[in-house]
């Protein structure tokens, strides 16, 4: 079993401290666990601490896994290059096993995470000729055609449309179940949170303002102090959790820092 | 007539492919790690520096390293194209400093040298000053086999270094976030690859003068054929960088039979319509 835990975590861009003393209980592997807030409360910051992208004190606790079996998708960033997708999923392999030969079992890999993603059929298609949800996709199966045992994802629903929305993250649920792995997300839509995640961390401004399981995190009061909005968490006709917003708090202006 | 072919013609010749060869491959990486369709391995003043180098031997006949008079010119050069490197290599070292800086301290250094090389030429006497407008033309005509043995000991050692980095290499194309996203350590095989290309493009500066163009277009018609993995770009580049300045080297002495043309400006009126071509037909979009 992997588990992940920051304690008393700093991360800063050289001298501007975003999280002075950031700390999680134990994370456990084998399902998902969001991280939620607002813009810039930090989400993407506290996954490049955690990724090692960033300095600062304190520790970033991996049990189970090599700190190598750590995989951080970044935020939508363009790719353009006279590279195929599928080339593009090999190079991800490749940069743990090196060797220029293709084995049969590498060849399997990619061709089974691209099936999985559905985008098989991409495969010969040109990184400069995808859309943002193509492209969004084939980073996923960047990620995760190494089956890294730590997985950070910042926003991987974000360009989405709603059937792939669902088909992602019923796919990574399957990765965590399967590989026993720490999959973190980063994304906007409780909904989805609620349904999808086991476990929710909730940051703003800088804080781990909550973290625990997702909907002993996700109260109204909480979702209030996230995002300035009045919201009730109610259970649908099938029985699930699901969030209604009934309006906006007036004066919730984006936190400056320090 | 033995002896013209193997102590004149054939070390011209095999220089053409080595330089070629040497030249294309450090175009295309330094293409690679600043992520510059229009970098080469001159852009951070490499060649501007061994110019300067020269011309300091045959103005002033200063030598920066104690050397025989005969190889003073090519010591000069590549002692100045080195301490340029350096110089660029220690500024990328520093904290904070992306791409985007160093290709603007090249630029910097490129004016500055050149700046240099202008104020040198004005002191220079009628004779000087056509030996370094010359050089720094680029031309293949005093060869030998001595030459031909450094640069190709150049290509040998450096290849297979760039051949065991080849996926990371390629893994820098689509972008540097994505890169270090898959594990790559994108600052430190920058810092690798600057030194390795500098080595890769002084030593044939030093010993033929500036030929640009190669070092521009090679990888490009290499990429535009093969695409942009280094498994069949690295080789690719190398050869299409030997066969370019082959044939531009049997071309500058067939158009005039008696008076060879400096190679330089051969190879840019040549092999811009050649590249223009490829440009247009190739479906290829790599930039
Ligand atoms: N490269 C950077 N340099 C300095 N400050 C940054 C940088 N990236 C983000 N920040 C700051 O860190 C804070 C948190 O940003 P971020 O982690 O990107 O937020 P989120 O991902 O939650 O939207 C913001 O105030 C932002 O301005
Ligand atoms: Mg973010």
């Amino acid at each position: 079993m992997v588990t992940l835990q920051l304690r008393k975590v700093e991360a800063r861009y050289g001298r501007r401290i975003i999280y002075a003393e950031a700390s999680t209980p134990e994370i456990a592997g084998g399902h998902l666990t969001a991280l939620v807030g607002a813009n810039a409360a930090g989400k993407s910051t506290l996954f490049r601490r955690i990724a090692g992208q960033l300095a600062g004190k304190g520790e970033v606790c991996i049990a189970g896994a090599e700190p190598g079996d750590l995989r951080y998708m970044p935020q939508d960033t363009g790719m353009s290059a006279a590279l195929t997708v599928y080339e593009s999923v090999v190079l991800a392999l490749k940069q743990r096993q090196g060797g220029w030969r293709m084995g049969a079992e590498e060849l399997d890999a990619v061709d089974k995470i691209l099936s999985g993603l559905k985008i098989g059929a991409l495969s010969d298609r040109h990184l400069a000729e995808l859309s943002g949800g193509q492209r969004q996709l084939v980073s996923i199966a960047q990620t995760l055609v190494t089956r890294p045992r730590i997985v950070l994802m910042d926003e991987p629903t974000a360009a989405l449309d709603l059937y792939r929305q669902y088909e992602v993250l019923e796919h990574l649920r399957a990765y965590a179940a399967d590989t026993g792995a720490v999959v973190i997300l980063a994304l906007y839509d409780l909904n989805q949170v609620m349904r999808a995640c086991t476990m929710t961390i909730a940051v703003a401004e800088g804080r781990i303002v909550a973290a625990g399981p997702t909907l002993e995190t996700l109260r109204p009061e909480m979702i209030r102090k996230l995002y300035g909005i009045e919201a009730r968490v109610e259970t649908c006709s099938r029985g699930c959790p699901m969030m209604v917003v009934d309006r906006a708090v007036e004066d919730h202006e984006m936190s400056g820092y320090r | 007539m033995r002896m013209v072919v193997w102590e004149i013609r054939m070390p011209i010749a095999l220089m053409a492919v080595t330089v070629g060869a040497c030249l294309s491959l450090a175009g295309a990486q330094m293409q690679t790690i600043l992520a510059n369709p229009l970098a080469s391995p001159f852009t951070l003043g490499i060649s501007a520096a061994a110019s300067f180098g020269a011309a300091l031997a045959m103005v002033l006949g200063v030598a920066l390293v104690p050397a025989a008079l005969a190889l003073m010119v090519p010591i000069n050069a590549f002692a100045m194209a080195m301490l340029a490197s350096l110089l660029i290599f220690g500024l990328s070292t520093m904290r904070g400093v992306t791409v985007e800086t160093i290709v603007l301290l090249g630029i910097a250094l490129v004016f500055t040298v050149n700046a240099l090389l202008a104020l040198l030429q004005y002191f220079a006497s009628e004779q000087a000053l056509a030996a370094v407008v010359f050089w720094t033309m680029g031309s293949l005509t005093k060869e030998t086999w001595t030459k031909v043995a450094v640069t190709a000991l150049i290509l040998v050692v450096v290849t297979p270094i760039f051949a065991r980095r080849a996926w990371a290499l390629t893994a820098i194309r689509p972008g540097e976030a994505r890169a270090v996203a898959m594990g790559v350590p994108v600052r430190r095989l920058r810092l690798e690859t600057l030194i390795l290309v500098s080595a890769l493009a002084a030593v044939p500066v030093s010993f033929v003068g500036t030929i640009g163009f190669i070092g521009i277009v090679g990888p490009h018609i290499a990429r535009l054929l093969l695409g942009e993995d280094q498994r069949f770009s690295l080789p690719g580049s190398i050869l299409s960088g030997a066969l370019s300045l082959s044939a531009t080297s049997v071309l500058s002495k067939a158009n005039l039979p008696g008076a060879v043309l400096p190679i330089g400006i051969i190879a840019a009126l040549v092999g811009v319509p050649v590249f223009a071509i490829l440009i247009f037909t190739n479906g290829r979009r790599s930039w």
